[in-house]
């Protein structure tokens, strides 16, 4: 067993897991957060995806030690209070999610997109949702969604 | 009747918050008191005997509560996974229906079926166990693939079952059908197979079993499109409890597709280790295990000859189609490729004979069933593909050749030759109206472009329709169904004006919960913000049939109008109490109960209010309260059709092809929600696609699933598809009171030829005349420097 000190969500939580766990299972089954989903066993799907510093991370790929010392979100830590993000209204605007399943990595992952790129082409949205599965939406609005997204969050909305 | 929540209204969805808050609750995000987790050994052969099982070492590891065997599961009586659809053959006879034990009871059929349950408090003690079991496997000889399987010779995989055949069904006239093709000008060919597919839902199975001995009662948490179903499945078929003492909770839901309407042998495990444990089993399917666990769809090999006068009119169709069903029999699964398949076979064609023969065989691989669109997809791609084919025989023009073809407006209602009566359509408007959404004009133009660039274009095209809303229960009752398909509903007026909604359907990224909210508002005015709707819980829930075959809103939703219908007659009464005036002289509209021609009004609320607080209230004749229970047996399938164009670009280098553009135009009925309509639309389109181009589980001969992994079975990715033009003509269904048809299928129907017969229509010039799904890069590539040799 190791005992990691995670910054969760502008948290921190001191947990004891066995040193082989996943940053994923960590999350899910430790510390209960579980908006962030598992579809997948070989990290193609992204509905894990969260953010180390930022940056959109698949929690499938990292073992929780290896998170230690950064500053996780996860798609519970994204709203302000009861307010989306704008990421978050935007896919309610666009109907850019079904089932609900795969949402969280596509909003951690659009926001990490639109934080390195406010506007992206249609393109640009398309090449990067590569790692994200959806098997609902057929891309359509989720494309929509993430570029309107940018839009919001560069107005700061 | 408000305009911005009702009908036609593109409100946005009540359930997006909690699921964008990531606080949705699917059936692996709850975690019981005490919670112990269940793993499975899976048979890594298609086909063998066991021949020792040692389980010694798994009992013994730390943390393991049970290990558990196919001798336990016959020992403690629990019956085998049923089937609900008997179908019998040409002879009379029933279907070969084969036994299927939750756990193996001495021969393993397929890769993946469970061998061995594991139990243990927690997953990793559980991975651990599951290692220590050792098994000696005797293996035997499988019948892997559909063609394996009907070659002589090939090994059995069940013994009743002669030449691996399930049943030799038929439909149609065949000597009506023989005379037209001797009469017949001319007479096309085509062999197609339609390629076996994964469901996927993104969210894999999972189930959480919890037996409570105090009460004597049993919870199950399940990830099921039909919670009533599965309970009614356990409590009379395989766990043998009544249902009072059986509570199934499908949470929130991650996608379907037809993949968690069936009763798997992990719900009722999980449930009956509960019973010895006394404690929560819970199992999650990881992907891997999803792959060869979860049943899956198609997988036809069909011949189709088509005949036609010298003017080109069809005069008959002849179809023989092997379906493969798996190893055992799941639960539609007999339907799928016969009532919901060969019935399909006169698409929006007016035909004179159609005969059709299906064989269903068994391999040793996990089951098929219902995949999205269910026996349709195969109905529309078989004919598609022909009538396109035809026309490139004949030399005439393939929109032409349809449009020659289709039925005529006036010929509605009208009698196909396999069994259905479609009640409405206008499939020449859809027809005009895709072609005209993808500028079909300049075709030409964006061909020119597309050579100049060094790649070949192609245009494709699918004139489609499908059967929904499962079903009139008598009718599939006569065709072998063992359940009726109508639907539950109540509605619960709460004393202040606000609205529950209680329905047998369930919701998996359908919208439900929004778009039947818009049908209340539509009937009573009601801000949908005040309306909740209940649904997956068979606790809360009267009854149910659950949700599949674009069923929900035009028979779920149709129950919820009747449910409605009796609160507004009753309210009529109360009215009538509190207006002093005659019941036949109240009218209701928008919100308010008046009487006839006066501006004596009562809102809809003050009823309702009224009926919970009768002090001055006609409490002779009218039970206080306001709460009314409604189910609904369809009188009809509904028929939603349409046309689906696509153009392709093709690297003749490379043999990739890129689907450049997509429009459709659908007639679905009378549409609640825009948004939520065009959303199944797309997400139908990327399942057709994937089909079309990506997706095949592929088995070899010896029945190994060669690629049960996201790394090989290629799923469409955002990149892989472009926007689509969706676009919707309306004729209202004649025999629902909301007039909806149905649309979560049209585009897993209609999009597969399409994209197919534009592929072949860019490789024709090269003399590439056949492409089979999918049409990867290496098939297409293949099939171009086939062409060149010959």
């Amino acid at each position: 067993m190791a005992s990691l000190k995670l910054r969760v969500n502008r948290q921190t939580h001191t947990i004891d897991v066995p040193a082989n766990t996943l940053l994923v299972d960590a999350l899910r089954d430790t510390l209960r957060l579980t908006g962030t989903h598992v579809g997948c066993d070989t990290s193609q799907c992204g509905a894990c995806t969260v953010h180390l510093d930022g940056r959109s991370v698949k929690a499938c790929t990292i073992l929780a030690v290896e998170a230690v010392g950064a500053e996780i979100t996860t798609i519970e830590g994204v709203a302000t209070g009861d307010k989306l993000h704008p990421m978050q209204a935007a896919f309610k605007e666009h109907h850019g999610l079904q089932c609900g399943f795969c949402t969280p990595g596509m909003v951690m992952s659009g926001i990490d997109l639109c934080t390195r790129n406010a506007e992206p082409s249609e393109t640009d949205v398309r090449h990067w949702l590569e790692g994200n599965i959806c098997r609902c939406t057929g891309y359509h609005n989720i494309v929509k969604a993430v570029r309107a997204g940018g839009q919001a969050m560069k107005g700061g909305k | 009747m408000s305009g911005t929540e009702g009908i036609g209204a593109s409100v946005k969805r009540k359930e997006d918050r909690r699921f964008l808050l990531g606080k949705g609750q699917y059936t692996d995000d709850i975690v019981l008191p005490d919670q112990t987790y269940a793993m499975f050994v899976r048979s890594p052969h298609a086909h063998a005997k066991i021949a020792k099982l040692s389980l010694d070492a798994a009992k013994a590891s730390p943390g393991v509560l049970a290990v558990l065997t196919g001798d336990d599961v016959a020992a403690s009586g629990l019956g085998g996974i049923p089937c609900g659809w008997l179908v019998k053959s040409k002879d009379g006879s029933n279907m070969v229906e084969p036994p299927h034990p939750a756990l193996v009871q001495g021969t393993a059929r397929h890769v993946g079926d469970p061998v061995v349950m594991v139990v243990a408090d927690s997953k990793a003690a559980a991975r651990a166990a599951v290692a220590l079991v050792e098994i000696d496997y005797d293996v035997q000889p499988a019948a892997g693939r559909l063609a394996d399987a009907i070659a002589p010779g090939a090994p059995q995989v069940w013994p009743d079952a002669k030449g691996n055949l399930c049943f030799d069904w038929h439909l149609g006239d065949p000597a009506a059908t023989d005379a037209a093709f001797a009469k017949a000008a001319h007479v096309v060919e085509l062999e197609v197979t339609n390629n076996r597919v994964a469901p996927n839902a993104m969210e894999p199975r999972a189930a959480n079993g919890v037996y409570d001995s105090a009460n004597d009662h049993y919870t199950l948490y399940t990830t099921s499109q039909n919670p009533h179903l599965i309970r009614l499945l356990m409590g009379a078929f395989t766990l043998h409890v009544p249902e009072h003492k059986l509570r199934i909770i499908a949470p929130d839901v991650g996608g379907g597709f037809g993949s968690k309407i069936f009763h798997y042998a992990e719900e009722l495990l999980v449930v009956w280790a509960s019973r010895q444990l006394g404690r929560p089993v819970k199992w999650t399917a990881d992907r891997s295990e999803a792959f060869i666990s979860d049943a899956h769809g198609r997988d036809h090999m069909s011949k189709a000859q088509l005949a036609l006068d010298a003017n080109h009119k069809f005069l008959g169709l002849r179809v023989h189609t092997y379906a493969n069903v798996g190893a055992y029999l799941s639960t539609f699964a007999p339907a799928v490729p016969t009532y919901l398949y060969a019935t399909l076979l006169s698409g929006p064609y007016d035909f004179p004979a159609i005969y059709a023969e299906v064989k269903a065989v068994f391999t040793n691989t996990v089951a098929i069933d219902a995949y999205r669109g269910a026996g349709r997809p195969e109905a529309s791609y078989l004919l598609e593909r022909l009538v396109s084919h035809a026309a490139r025989k004949l030399g005439v023009d393939p929109i032409e050749l349809r449009r020659k073809n289709l039925i005529r407006v006036d010929q509605f209602p009208y009698q196909t030759q396999v069994a259905l009566q479609y009640d409405i359509g206008d499939y020449q408007s859809t027809l005009d109206m895709a072609l005209a959404a993808i500028d079909y004009k300049n075709y030409p133009a964006r061909k020119k472009a597309t050579e100049a660039k060094g790649k070949l274009r192609g245009f494709g095209i699918s004139t489609y329709i499908e059967a929904c809303g499962i079903a009139p229960s008598a009718l599939v009752g006569a065709l072998g169904a063992r359940a009726g398909l109508y639907e539950a509903a109540t509605v619960r007026i709460h004393p202040t004006g606000s609205v529950s909604v209680f329905t047998g359907t369930h919701s998996h990224g359908q919208g439900h919960e929004t778009a039947f909210a818009q049908l209340i508002n539509e009937r009573l005015g009601i801000p949908i913000e005040n309306v909740e709707v209940v649904h997956g819980d068979t606790d809360r829930i009267p009854f149910g049939m659950g949700t599949y075959g674009s069923r929900s809103l035009s028979v779920g939703g149709s129950a919820i109008y009747k449910a409605v219908d009796k609160i507004v007659d009753k309210g009529k009464k109360i009215a009538a109490h509190l207006l002093e005036a005659n019941v036949a002289d109240i009218e209701f509209k928008d919100g308010n109960y008046r009487v006839v021609g006066t501006d004596r009004v009562k809102a809809f609320g003050e009823v309702a209010f009224a009926a919970y607080v009768p002090h001055n209230y006609p409490i002779e004749t009218v039970e206080p309260g306001l709460e009314e229970s409604a189910f609904y047996d369809p009188k009809n399938f509904t028929f939603p059709g349409g046309t689906h164009l696509v153009e392709v670009e093709i690297d003749p280098e490379t043999g990739v092809v890129e689907v450049a553009d997509v429009a459709i135009a659908d007639d679905v009925g009378v549409i609640v929600n825009p948004m939520i309509v065009d959303g199944q639309a797309h997400g139908g389109l990327a399942q057709g696609i994937g089909q079309a181009l990506f997706e095949e589980a592929i088995y070899d001969a010896d029945g190994q699933l060669v690629n049960g992994s996201f790394l090989s079975y290629v799923m469409p990715r955002a990149a892989d598809l472009p926007n689509f033009k969706v676009g919707n003509h309306v004729t209202p269904c004649t025999h629902n009171p909301i007039g909806a048809k149905g649309v979560g299928e049209v585009g897993a129907i209609g999009v597969p030829p399409a994209v197919i017969n534009a592929v072949l229509d860019a490789l024709a010039p090269l003399g590439v005349t056949d492409i089979s799904m999918p049409a990867s890069p290496e098939k297409v590539w293949r099939a171009i420097q086939a062409a060149k040799g010959a």
